[in-house]
């Protein structure tokens, strides 16, 4: 692929930067906007969209060095169709969801790279291959003071100055605006093979992490009313013999796809129950716990993926009682999806990492352009 | 080469002695008196790292014996403003734990307990400084093992691992420090024990143990980790391939990732290095070849070899002019004895070496090899060569006698063009060694004045006195403008607000 020209050449970019200038001379806020397609997640935005929707192509890309440099308007699915073209994924599956999208056409369709760095979410394989920070090789902000900075590179490894880029993920926009970002990608397994077995929760949980403790190419995994599902993924010869000796039932191709891309997009049956049950008042609780923690016995509907590190549960339980059976299990709980937001979509920070944030926001955007409410309202005090 | 400027070096001698009485007088109470070394014929040994070139006495050196010991000579430090800089075995290569000389050198050495080994949740927890491969010890009779094996492994510690986010021969298929690492305790300069990740696979908030790998020591004090084992492959076999051209054996590289291949160890050696390798621990390296390929794959029995049948087959295509198959473990070893010894080997050839760190994208590693070359005749050195090939990262050895000023002189420069190049060939200037004083000056060519001061504004976020092992990893203005070499990425004009000649 020919090389386009540098994104500090990239109009759209100078148009980006000079609106930053203008909200913070005039101390009005900005929210950072791609697809608009999370627009659920995270406390409520405050302050004007910014979006990113203009600033869009891929700027460089080896498939031989295994690495992409995207501008962050880039719809995600274009991202896909180009790596999938040459036999390459990003591992990490990050979800995509409801095609978004305004009237006047300056938001696209379906998620953007952007987003997708900033939400910082990773689908089914993550367990098993890393997150989608665990990706991310360098990355171009705009910061709050409407400097364009890069840090990382383009190269699996780099040590040079603090790791910026990969803070990047995952923080909601809060430091500044994603504008461009180099992703590692990897080729997609050469086989695959998908399994079912009935068994309780626990029992589960435990098989689970016992696999994992075993030279087994696990890839996915997903336990939901007493069925688990579990994706083998690498060299046909290591899937086959895994299958072989695990046992359980084998998934036809076809069904195995749907039913890992329906996880994957959060379109499968659960989540289809679960947004249907959120008008009933329910909340979908994401609980990001140890893998072998025991299951939390907390009413509601429960789906667990990456061998048990992570825990959806659909409930009408009090924020606090989620909250605290997260923490006492040693992780956190997110309010993923709700009607009411107001306990707070993130787990609380305890000091001293609350002023580490506090003070991280401060040294990226001092006059606090950017919205730092969609993750912790309190940020900007 | 880029030592750090020494703005307080000069300052006298009177000044010194008090300032050390003073810090002595704050740290006596909090320490049992033999972890306090003050006198000179104590701290000299803890005057370099790795990194031998650049020597420097601390004011006095602290070994806390257990966490409260740590807390309390942080919060003195930090009363009385006093640089702390963090050490753990020593073994850095770009002077990270250089001392201040008028700062405290924190040795974390008696944290040396594994406190847990878990086979259900594939973790353990250590104290910073347990050795990496310690780790792997400990976890083998489970079947697992800690998987970043960077070549000083049988001594350097896993809290040194986490500041430099250490790497070794197998990242491009495991990953760094970074991806093996789920959780970190510390403290704050001031002396408050903090916690970053979890034994979850995420926490709440921004990612911060993504910023504390690979910090090297300037924004927390690291006392345990928490690290990820994998399950020990059943078997590895190793390929050794030789080529009777440079850019053949770069390509193959190349060729081999396009063919879908993630290689478990993927590594490459130049003529000079195998001759000087060979000679050191006769594993029976091609010498005629101009570069020998290290080329590994792991799994199951049946994985590894449908592996090693393709990369065979990548290998001839790409004009491998011979290549073994390791049949057993130990000669799979023996094949990467000369490659883990390149560094001794180094030392047998020549009175001093000094290891370059830079990584570039893979397919210029032929461009870099030939570019070298010509740097070999324009320096009138010699430079000896070990490549990550699959990851891109370069370990060129500049092979000098540091006994002759002339050519020490000409060593630094030979490796500052080593590290501009790879910027100029869109890489970066260190790839595992960490910044530390050694390429302070490099910084300055990678990044610009504005993004060096938001790593400044990062590192006051955690440490806003700068205290924590303070003129390393991020070079002054002033510095950059006196280096002269200018950052012209993106066409931004450098230091425009500096008057100019």
């Amino acid at each position: 692929m020919s090389e386009t020209p540098e994104i500090v050449d990239d109009p759209a970019l100078r148009t980006l930067v000079e609106r930053v200038r203008q909200a913070r001379s005039l101390r009005s806020g900005l929210y950072i906007r791609g697809g608009n397609t999370k627009a659920f997640y995270g406390n409520a935005p405050r302050g004007e969209p910014l979006d990113m929707g203009g600033l869009s192509g891929i700027s460089s890309y080896e498939p031989t060095e295994l690495v992409v440099t995207v501008r962050a308007g880039t719809p995600l699915a274009e991202l896909e169709a180009v790596l999938a073209e040459k036999g390459q994924c990003l591992a990490f599956e990050p979800p995509r969801f409801a095609p978004g999208g305004n009237d006047s056409g300056t938001v696209p369709p379906g998620g953007t790279v952007g987003g997708m760095v900033a939400a910082g979410l990773s689908g089914p394989s993550r367990a098993a291959v890393g997150a989608v920070r665990d990706h991310v090789l360098g990355a171009t902000l705009l910061n709050g003071r409407a400097e364009v900075l890069s840090f990382g590179g383009q190269v699996m490894k780099n040590v040079a100055g603090y790791d910026v880029s990969r803070v990047l993920a995952g923080s909601m926009g809060v430091l500044g605006a994603i504008c461009e970002v180099s992703l590692k990608v990897l080729p997609q397994p050469a086989a695959t093979a998908t399994l079912r077995f009935e068994m309780d929760q626990g029992r589960a949980l435990r098989q689970l992490n016992e696999w994992a403790g075993r030279p087994l190419p696990l890839h996915a995994s997903a336990w939901w009313q007493g069925l688990l599902v579990l994706r083998l993924s690498g060299a046909a010869a290591a899937v086959r013999s895994a299958a072989q000796s695990l046992g359980g039932e084998v998934l036809p191709p076809d069904l195995a796809t749907a039913f890992w891309t329906g996880l994957r997009d959060q379109g499968d049956e659960y989540f289809v129950n679960a947004r249907t049950a959120l008008d009933a008042g329910a909340t979908l609780w994401r609980l990001s716990l140890p893998q072998t923690a025991p299951p939390l016995a907390l009413d509601g509907d429960s789906l667990v993926e990456w061998g048990g590190a992570q825990r959806w549960l659909c409930t009408r339980l009090p924020a606090a009682t989620v909250r605290d059976a997260a923490a006492a299990a040693g992780g956190h709980a997110t309010l993923f999806m709700g009607h009411d937001r107001s306990a707070g979509v993130f787990a609380p920070l305890q000091s001293p990492l609350d002023r580490i944030h506090r003070e991280l926001k401060r040294a990226f955007d001092p006059d606090r352009v950017f919205d730092a409410g969609r993750l912790y309202p309190g940020l900007c005090p | 080469m880029n030592a750090p400027l020494p703005p307080e070096a000069a300052a006298p001698l009177a000044a010194r002695a008090a300032r050390q009485a003073e810090v002595l007088a704050a740290l006596q109470p909090l320490l049992p008196a033999h972890a306090l070394l003050w006198r000179s014929e104590d701290t000299v040994p803890y005057e370099c790292d790795g990194l031998t070139a650049y020597r420097e006495q601390p004011l006095l050196v602290a070994l806390p014996e257990d966490q409260a010991q740590v807390a309390a000579v942080l919060r003195a430090c930090h009363a009385l403003r006093v640089p702390v800089v963090a050490r753990g075995a020593g073994t850095g290569l770009s002077g990270g734990a250089l001392p201040h000389a008028l700062g405290v050198t924190l040795s974390l050495a008696k944290f040396n307990k594994i406190l847990k080994v878990d086979k259900l949740s594939r973790t353990a927890v250590v104290q910073c400084g347990v050795r990496n491969l310690a780790i792997s010890e400990a976890a083998a009779p489970l079947g697992l093992y800690y998987a970043p094996d960077p070549s000083s492994q049988i001594a350097c510690s896993i809290g040194g691992n986490v500041a430099e986010n250490s790497g070794g021969v197998h990242c491009l298929k495991y990953g760094l420090t970074l991806h093996n690492v789920l959780r970190v305790r510390g403290f704050t300069i001031e002396g408050e024990a903090v916690e970053f990740g979890s034994e979850a696979l995420d926490c709440a908030g921004l990612d911060l143990l993504a910023l504390i790998v690979g910090s090297e020591g300037m924004l927390a004090v690291i006392s345990e980790v928490t690290v990820k084992l994998v399950p020990k492959p059943q078997i590895a076999r190793c390929i050794m391939a030789s080529f009777d051209d440079i850019r053949k054996a770069g390509d193959a590289v190349a060729q081999i990732i396009a063919a879908g291949i993630i290689p478990a160890g993927l590594e490459m050696m130049d003529k000079p290095m195998t001759a000087a390798v060979e000679g050191f621990v006769h594993a029976g390296y091609d010498l005629d070849a101009e570069a020998i390929l290290l080329c590994e794959s792991d799994g199951t029995p049946e994985e590894v070899e449908e592996e090693i049948g393709r990369m065979l087959d990548v290998l001839s295509g790409s004009g491998a002019t011979r290549m073994e198959v390791s049949k057993d473990e130990a000669q799979r070893l023996k094949f990467w004895s000369g490659r883990k010894n390149a560094f001794p080997a180094s030392g047998r050839i020549s009175p001093d070496y000094m290891c370059m760190d830079s990584t570039i994208p893979r397919k210029r590693l032929a461009d870099m090899l030939l570019a070298i070359q010509a740097m070999e005749s324009k320096y009138g050195l010699r430079c000896a060569n070990v490549f990550h090939a699959g990851d891109g990262n370069l370990h060129p050895l500049i092979l000098f006698d540091a006994n002759d000023p002339d050519q020490l002189h000409r060593c630094e420069l030979f490796g500052a063009d080593i590290l501009e190049t790879s910027v100029a060939m869109g890489g970066t200037v260190t790839g595992e060694h960490g910044v530390g004083v050694e390429k302070l000056s490099s910084m300055c060519v990678q990044f610009s004045p504005e993004e060096r001061e938001q790593m400044f504004a990062v590192k006051r976020a955690f440490d806003p006195a700068e205290l924590l092992n303070p003129g390393k990893v991020i070079p002054l203005l002033s510095r950059c403008a006196e280096y002269g070499k200018m950052h012209v990425k993106k066409g931004l004009l450098p230091f425009p607000d500096l008057p100019r000649f």
